[in-house]
């Protein structure tokens, strides 16, 4: 029986990526598709729906795969759908439309401490008892109670047995309670999303990556200890600060590539918040950053598993440093480093993507930004190696318009 | 300059916080000149933010460079007597904020600082500014310079959205805008009727200087 014409685009989509991410020339330049709110626009829905209206971001993200024709898109439920989920969760680190912010402005991070400097020392000792007596209830209302639980590690025999009274603490009950309602609402994120996923691999598309993992330092420096906290630690408490993310870094190797096996993509997706020139010294880059990330990307590679950092921000300065991988097994995506430098530096090493400036696709012009692709196609996509992407995916302003010239100039042009 | 004054910048420049801090307390200590302690506080700062230029130091130092700062600050100031008047030096005034919808505060506050430590009167009326405000606030401060802050490229429209209405409030011929943070560039320039972007911290120092020395 003929394979359907669905699983036929589907294998030519992920062969062209894959020669691209091996550093081969593909049949021409793969393009993708990563979108936060721009579906919102593109629909004309509000952020707000985008954000609770699961059906409907379904059958717009159809739309618009439909449209593009991608190589690979994100699965745009997990970045956008995610307000019920932490509504029922009382979630903490974000503020959202009708949660801080208006109906059609993104969800956007709160930089705070959530945790303390002196709670360094809990960390290292239990991660998983330090976030469920402390972190835990801090980010998200549902699980305040979960502190009452029992210290399980000094638990045994029968003393196990009487401490599974803590269990019937009224506190406790209630976050369990709050838990599972909060466990049903992501359980249904989660099933759309997968659903969708389906669906389109049908149509032939694939997605963009099957998990994604912060860098170890990120990690610390955006969900633990908050830009100030970080930076101060850098010389305050760096000794805690390395040990602390050489500990957490096990934990998000693991889960990386336990989530991703369990995915049709074997893509991670690294985005990198603190890596750039501006932030920190080559050499902080160098003890602070790169290691973990490094350990990071070989252990992925290890497991069968294609890295794709995002590199936030311009990185010239570090392309040298971040050169010591191994060659074709990862994808660098870029955002403002110039693309044409960093072929020079990493051609050899790794598959970039990008990088259509944020500018160009949310003020610009269609003939601008197709002129702005074919040079990119015509000497980064040389020799393979370039998959054709935003800096960081479609903008939620873009116009329509620079967005399909974008997708098309794929097509039109080759290396 | 005696000799712990001299270690007193130099603790201060190489980022040794805990000397620096016991360096000051010693001074205020013996009963030296708290003015001078803040003084000399200020001509590590120099030294700061001169190899921030040099892109010898980064985010942490002038992060850690201000806590130095503030903790000196604190011990200091209270024993400052009482001055009347104290005549202001300041080159020129800065008006900063995030422009509307966007929240985030930590670009800014490096701007806002560095402009500070360079000698220019700032004055940061937050995140998440409505463009109302901002007229407001123009027209009570009088500032020659204002920055727009933005990490979100939904900022691009509200920095538009601000600049025009600084314009149609008739203030416009009175200062120079310039903008920065995220994605902000030479088309996001045109595109929002700035006079000028800055890629950091020290580009909007520059563009300060040249725009009130000129």
């Amino acid at each position: 029986m003929p394979a359907s014409s669905g699983a036929i685009a589907y294998s030519e989509r992920m062969k062209r990526v894959m020669d691209a991410v091996q550093l081969r020339q593909p049949d021409r330049v793969p393009v993708a598709f990563f979108s936060m709110f721009w579906l919102a626009r593109y629909g004309g829905i509000s952020y707000r729906e985008a954000m609770y209206d699961y059906a409907r971001l379904s059958e717009i993200a159809r739309r618009a795969l439909l449209e593009l024709q991608p190589d690979m898109y994100a699965l745009p439920h997990l970045l956008t759908a995610v307000g019920p989920a932490m509504e029922t969760l009382g979630y903490k680190q974000l503020e959202w439309p009708g949660h801080g912010t208006a109906q059609d402005v993104s969800y956007q991070y709160v930089d705070r401490e959530y945790m303390k400097a002196e709670e360094f020392d809990e960390y290292l000792l239990d991660p998983t008892g330090f976030y469920l007596h402390t972190y835990l209830p801090r980010i998200g209302a549902a699980f305040e109670g979960m502190e009452k639980l029992p210290m399980f590690p000094g638990l045994y025999y029968l003393r196990l047995v009487i401490a599974s009274r803590q269990f019937a603490f009224p506190e406790v009950q209630r976050a369990l309670d709050h838990l599972r309602q909060a466990g049903d609402e992501a359980m249904r994120l989660v099933e759309h999303a997968d659903r969708f996923a389906d669906e389109m691999a049908e149509l032939g598309f694939p997605l963009t990556n099957g998990a994604t993992a912060p860098a170890p330092f990120d990690f610390f420096a955006d969900y633990f200890r908050g830009s100030k906290g970080i930076m101060l630690d850098m010389y305050r408490r760096k000794d805690k600060l390395l040990a602390a993310i050489e500990r957490a870094a096990i934990f998000i190797t693991r889960q990386a590539i336990k989530t991703c096996k369990a995915s049709s993509s074997k893509i991670v997706f690294i985005p990198l918040h603190w890596a750039f020139d501006g932030f920190m010294s080559l050499a902080q880059f160098k003890q602070f950053f790169w290691p973990s990330l490094r350990k990071l990307i070989f252990d992925l590679i290890d497991a069968g598993l294609v890295p794709m950092p995002l590199w936030e921000g311009d990185c010239t300065s570090r392309l040298e440093t971040i050169a010591d991988i191994p060659s074709g097994k990862a994808i660098y995506w870029i955002e403002r480093t110039d693309l044409i430098r960093a072929k020079e530096v990493l051609g050899n090493v790794v598959c970039l993507r990008g990088n259509v400036p944020a500018s160009m696709l949310t003020t610009g012009t269609p003939d601008e930004v197709d002129a702005f692709c074919r040079r990119l196609i015509e000497t980064v996509g040389k020799g393979g190696g370039l998959i054709l992407d935003c800096g960081i995916g479609i903008p939620d302003e873009s116009k329509p318009a620079n967005v399909r010239a974008m997708f098309e100039s794929a097509r039109k042009y080759t290396p | 300059m005696i000799e712990n004054e001299k270690e007193l910048i130099e603790a201060i420049a190489e980022m040794r916080e805990e000397e620096a801090f016991a360096l000051a307390k010693g001074m205020l200590d013996r009963g030296e000149d708290p003015v001078r302690v803040l003084e000399l506080c200020r001509e590590a700062m120099d030294i700061v933010g001169k190899r921030f230029e040099k892109q010898e130091y980064f985010l942490p130092e002038l992060v850690l460079a201000g806590e130095m700062l503030e903790n000196i600050g604190a011990i200091a100031k209270p024993l400052i007597q009482e001055k009347s008047g104290g005549a202001s030096n300041k080159l020129g005034r800065v008006l900063i904020g995030t422009v509307h919808g966007d929240l985030h505060d930590i670009g800014k506050n490096i701007v806002t600082f560095m402009l500070d430590i360079n000698g220019f009167e700032v004055k940061d009326i937050g995140i998440d500014v409505p463009v109302a405000k901002f007229v407001e606030e123009i027209q009570d401060f009088k500032p020659a310079v204002v920055g727009l802050s933005g990490f979100l490229t939904l900022a691009f429209d509200s920095m538009k959205e601000t600049v025009q209405a600084i314009e149609a409030a008739g203030l416009r011929d009175q200062m120079k805008i310039m903008i920065g943070g995220g994605q902000v560039d030479e088309a996001v320039r045109t595109y929002t009727g700035a006079d000028a972007y800055g890629i950091n911290a020290v580009a909007a120092v520059t563009l300060c200087r040249e725009w009130i020395a000129a």
